[in-house]
């Protein structure tokens, strides 16, 4: 069947490995989130660093998917704080206590330096968002758009790109990816690996400074798995950040620096994709890589 | 197949209106009343689009039919975000204005907000003029009120259309940086719009026909204008007659571009599964349930 051809450097299409701001590009500090009741990330902290790929893996329901959501902030923390590049995502700090504090005790009330987090304003949110790109395990491509137009409407409508600079990058994209002869299809006449295959070159037309992953390739049909991994392969390997949430083994150990292993909200374990498929200290690692080899 | 059909069309809607005329012609003759008699004459001269006023007429209804939907629509985008919106304000206003518009006569909206808030010098509804056009009050209060009561209605048809839209849109949209609004006006509306045309096309078709409560505004819509007729030649069978064939061509002639416009959006949109195909013309006619589309109708 058809081999991408994504041998051709992928990051070249977006002008270059887009180069973060600082050496950690993740650091998610005591991060906790809450869906009502349930304590779905308990003090997780993760730091990725530049040109890092990370493979988070861990049982259905470990909280993964929310982690990664919390990053570009599609979920909402309670506590924590998460830094891309340098910046405080989704909130700022504000002077605890703030209004709540009665007027009488304000003076003397808080520690001082003691702050809370308000969330940001949906300007700044969407302005952040422009540096992380993600994929979803269901590609979610815009459907009234081909597959060009879907990769240069995040350019021309939010990086006021120009229409013709637009259309340069997205057909350059699309060929790195693969799918040159695609560019006036829409998504419903496209397989699943073509769909994700465009869907990371439209997350790629932001010139991301990082990259977040989903499971991209756990909703689709065996055989269109691999034209996916390679093109998240070349990716890694030109120096593209990535946090990928993935139990496909074969690209953590071809490409991690680390695994991450999740459970029950919780970082269990972290270390090469060496150390933690081949030799894992925790048992709840052991029982989870028994279950998936 | 669909050729066949169009083919039919016309036949098929000529033998329609001549039945509906043959069949006044003998209910009347044949009646056992013997002190009235239909007259064909002045029914065709009534009918008559030439004879003085009927153009006009026509011209009002589907101007201000054409402008209250265009205003209930934008009205209705708005309550629709609006009750759907994070911030309590814009709900409580939202659902308010919904909970009134779809509370109360239109009759007493229009009387209430014309008469009644012109009485209480609230607003004065005068003539303004549009690039020379002048426009007086009652028409703009005819478009303004039908197009606000329009809008209670619509709110709710375009937010089941928004909700039909994957939620997976939105965040992709959001992941890539876009801000609510492009978000809103770039990948969850177009897509709405597919759940949301077949409604508003019957909308539409309600519309045409309810502008003839405006005539208590004093416009001289189809309706009205063969009130003042059938006062002037004293035979309201006649009148009324050729008044309702005239809304029945105006609703005929919307079901066809109606199925029109809902399959070139059906195929112009090309997602396959999931497009909504476009109703046939003789389910918009006739109300066909089996092919008209799910959300359609209140
Ligand atoms: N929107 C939500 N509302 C309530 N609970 C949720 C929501 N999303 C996820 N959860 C719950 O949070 C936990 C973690 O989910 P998730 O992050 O999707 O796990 P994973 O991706 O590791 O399978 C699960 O118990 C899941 O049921
Ligand atoms: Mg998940």
């Amino acid at each position: 069947m058809t081999t991408p051809n994504v041998s051709g450097n992928l990051l070249g299409a977006i002008g270059g490995v887009p180069r973060p701001e600082t050496d950690v590009v993740v650091d998610a500090r005591d991060v906790n989130k809450w869906f009502g009741r349930l304590h779905v990330l308990k003090d997780v902290c993760l730091q990725v660093k530049r040109q890092e790929t990370v493979v988070v893996i861990g049982p259905s329901g470990s909280g993964k998917t929310t982690l990664i959501r919390c990053v570009n902030h599609l979920e909402k923390i309670q506590s924590g704080r998460i830094f891309v590049n340098g910046h405080l995502i989704g909130y700022r700090e504000a002077p605890a206590g703030g209004i709540k504090v009665p007027i009488a005790r304000r003076r003397n009330g808080k520690a001082p330096g003691a702050t809370k987090l308000v969330e940001d304003k949906e300007k700044n949110i969407a302005q952040q968002r422009q540096e992380i790109g993600m994929v979803f395990q269901r590609f979610n491509l815009f459907p009234h758009m081909t597959a060009l137009e879907n990769i240069i409407e995040a350019p021309i409508h939010v990086r006021g790109a120009s229409h013709d600079e637009a259309v340069a990058m997205g057909r350059a994209l699309l060929e790195r990816v693969g799918l040159a002869a695609k560019e006036h299809v829409y998504p419903n006449q496209l397989s699943g690996g073509q769909q994700q295959r465009i869907a990371i070159a439209r997350a790629l037309a932001m010139k991301p400074a990082l990259m977040l992953f989903d499971e991209p390739t756990s909703a689709l049909d065996p055989e269109m798995i691999g034209e996916v991994l390679e093109v998240m392969k070349e990716l890694a390997r030109e120096g593209m950040t990535m946090i990928v949430v993935s139990h496909e083994m074969g690209f953590a150990r071809e490409v991690a620096n680390r695994v991450v292993m999740m459970d029950d909200g919780v970082v269990v374990e972290e270390g090469t994709p060496d150390q933690v498929f081949s030799s894992p200290t925790q048992e709840r690692t052991k029982a989870f890589l028994s279950k998936i080899l | 197949m669909t050729a066949l059909r169009n083919r039919g069309i016309r036949p098929a809607l000529l033998v329609g209106f001549l039945f509906l005329i043959a069949l006044a012609v003998a209910g009347c003759s044949s009646s056992k009343s013997q002190s009235f008699q239909f007259d064909a004459n002045i029914f065709l001269q009534d009918l008559n689009p030439t004879s003085q006023g009927v153009l006009g007429a026509l011209y009002v209804t589907i101007v201000i039919s054409v402008i209250a939907q265009a205003l209930g629509v934008a009205l209705g985008v708005l309550a629709a975000l609006g009750k759907m919106a994070h911030i309590a304000p814009f709900r409580v206003t939202a659902n308010v204005y919904i909970w009134i518009f779809r509370g109360t006569p239109l009759l007493v909206q229009l009387a209430f907000l014309y008469y009644g808030v012109g009485a209480a010098h609230l607003w004065g509804w005068d003539p303004i003029t549009i690039n020379g056009f002048l426009i007086p009050g009652a028409i703009q209060a005819a478009m303004v009120i039908l197009g606000v009561n329009e809008g209670a209605y619509m709110a709710e048809i375009i937010r089941a259309g928004i909700m039909a839209v994957d939620p997976g849109q939105t965040e992709a949209a959001k992941s890539l940086g876009m801000t609510y609004r492009l978000t809103m006006t770039r990948i969850v509306l177009p897509q709405a719009a597919r759940v949301i045309i077949p409604p508003l096309g019957n909308e539409f078709n309600n519309m045409l026909k309810t502008t003839s409560l405006i005539f208590v505004l004093g416009v001289v819509e189809t309706y009205n204008h063969y009130v003042i007729v059938q006062v002037n030649n004293f035979r309201p069978f006649e009148a009324y007659a050729a008044c309702a064939l005239w809304f029945l061509l105006l609703t005929t002639i919307w079901g066809f571009i109606q199925s029109r416009i809902e399959k070139r959006f059906a195929r112009g949109t090309a997602t396959g599964s999931s497009a909504i195909p476009g109703a046939s013309w003789r389910a918009r006619l006739f109300g066909n349930a089996a092919t008209s589309s799910g959300l359609g109708g209140h």
